[in-house]
């Protein structure tokens, strides 16, 4: 067992793994990787198990100095990548001789980089997960200039031989969210559908792994009653009273007391985490299936419910 | 619910994305009621998802493999009895010291010095986790003990406050923003949120509750009374 120690934190570096399912009943949001698939193919380059703890960047990278001798795989957001101020590859594997420093630069598109070190990173365990969790405070906390984490033992199977090319994703210029309808969109004004397939939107600075905030056109409820706290899936667009969706990231809360127009699938949630402020943002309404049509509640039935609370 | 044999919730599932089914029961009862039943179905392996979420009137499922076939078999779920079985009882003492206290007497047309009984004299359950984790919802409270959230919310409320909203009493695992009413602060170490512990949630769904005027508070107030 060795570690790593943090030489330059950047924005916001946190430690993440395939997170916390399995709690939400103890209103313990899920967490874990924001692009899971990235996340993924970092660590399989790096020849470490899936679901091995690895970095993630957020929009300036970090650096860090290793004290054995590892494989990194710098994947997700592209960036310049360097060791000991040389520059190596990016989204391969490199190796990363005990007390040399590696750094991950800005990314020149997208946001969230993935830095996979063989052996996988062991904080402290929460949970059965090594996750920092921004709502919550689970997990270890954001990264900071010193912090320094234990790595696993060295995986049995070698990382990839290095290879031209590798199939990483591109970074999206335009978010398109297939959104599927339900559980609350007949809340919304019959238009809406219509606003939802036909307006552009803007992801908002004040956007983080809890949700995407976005600015835009106002989504209008016909259904004024208070919507009774309900539980939450990640990729839900939830609808406060000012019309302006957010779509739940891997931090969201477990319940919400808005009502939830649409969820986006797991894999568009992936690119949704790589999308930067100021990115468009448009949606494609998926109807609900048929069988949730037979003995649907008219919104009317859920009168006599303003005594419950949306939050504290 | 009075009469249990009468007791026959109807479950509606609604979409809530590719795998998550979102159960409305219409009441709170019946969405306990739901709870249970999902939590014994998945105990016995008759149903396999990842997170069941119990809400104020609903039960959400995620990790749903196949939503159509699920939603049929929700929609013929019969329950006929509510027995709740002991998921576990805590009992939190309580020092009565909040600065709400007044006003919520107020509200309830009493002494401030009646709060602490009205509160302690009611058995509550918890009927889901939300806000943060370990914040359980309480339920319990005969509405004419239900008081409005205040009108502007604290930027601060300090871990182990106990607090009113609505048809709800909580208590604060930690240390953040809230909007309850605070009429006091529990007493004792025992942590509302424990990962370590099983559950980690020291008021997990279907925990009874009880709070307990602690002590001091007790004897200070005789003592403030005494004439």
């Amino acid at each position: 067992m060795s570690s790593i120690e943090i030489v330059r934190a950047g924005a916001l570096t946190t430690c993440q793994d395939a997170g916390r399912p399995g709690w939400a009943h103890l209103a313990v949001p899920h967490s874990g990787a924001a692009d899971k698939p990235a996340w993924k193919q970092a660590n399989q380059l790096a020849g470490n198990p899936p679901g091995a703890c690895a970095l993630e960047t957020t929009l300036t990278g970090c650096a860090f100095r290793t004290y054995r001798d590892v494989t990194v795989v710098v994947g997700g957001a592209p960036c310049p990548v360097t060791v000991d101020d040389v520059p190596v590859a990016w989204g391969q594997p490199v190796k990363l001789p005990a007390n040399s420093v590696l750094e991950a630069g800005a990314p020149t598109a997208g946001v969230r980089s993935y830095i996979a070190i063989s052996g996988g990173l062991y904080p402290k365990a929460v949970l059965g997960s090594h996750s920092t969790c921004l709502l919550s405070g689970l997990g270890p906390a954001p990264l900071r200039q010193g912090d320094t984490i234990p790595l696993g033992p060295a995986p049995a199977r070698p990382p990839y031989e290095t290879q031209w090319p590798t199939p990483w994703p591109g970074m999206p210029a335009e978010l398109v969210l297939p959104l599927h309808l339900g559980p609350r969109h007949d809340w919304f004004s019959p238009d809406s559908v219509a606003v939802l397939s036909r307006e552009t939107w803007e992801i908002s600075e004040h956007s983080n792994r809890v949700g995407l905030r976005l600015t835009g056109p106002t989504l209008r409820r016909v259904n004024e009653v208070e919507l009774p706290s309900e539980g939450i899936v990640t990729g839900a667009v939830q609808v406060p009273p000012d019309g302006l969706p957010i779509v739940f990231g891997p931090d969201h809360p477990t319940t919400g007391g808005y009502p939830v127009i649409g969820v986006v699938g797991h894999e568009a949630m992936a690119q949704a985490a790589q999308a930067r402020v100021g990115t468009p943002v448009r949606f494609v309404p998926l109807p609900p299936p048929a069988w949730s049509e037979q003995g649907r509640y008219a919104p009317a039935r859920r009168s006599g419910t303003d005594e419950a609370w949306a939050d504290t | 619910m009075d009469n249990d044999d009468t007791f026959r919730p109807q479950f509606t599932p609604l979409p809530a994305g590719p795998r998550g089914l979102l159960i409305e029961c219409g009441t709170a009862e019946a969405a306990s009621a739901c709870y249970q039943q999902v939590q014994q179905h998945r105990r016995s392996g008759a149903l396999d998802v990842t997170d069941a979420i119990p809400g104020a009137t609903t039960v959400l499922l995620d990790g749903v493999e196949d939503t159509e076939a699920l939603a049929a078999r929700i929609r013929n779920w019969a329950i006929e009895q509510t027995a709740r079985e002991a998921t576990g009882h805590v009992e939190i003492p309580v020092l009565y010291d909040g600065p709400d206290v007044a006003d919520v007497a107020h509200m309830w047309g009493v002494s401030p010095a009646e709060v602490p009984d009205l509160h302690s004299r009611i058995t509550y359950r918890s009927a889901f986790c939300g806000f943060m984790p370990g914040f359980a919802y309480l339920e319990g409270a005969p509405s004419e003990l239900h008081v409005p959230r205040r009108s502007s919310p604290r930027t601060r409320v300090p871990a182990g406050s106990v607090a009113l909203a609505g048809p709800w009493c909580g208590v604060y695992p930690r240390e953040t923003p809230g909007g309850w009413q605070l009429i006091g602060t529990m007493v004792g170490s025992r942590p509302l949120f424990d990962p370590t512990a099983e559950p980690a949630a020291l008021l997990a769904p279907g925990t009874t509750v009880r709070f307990i005027p602690a002590v001091p508070t007790r004897t200070a107030n005789e003592e403030g009374n005494g004439r």
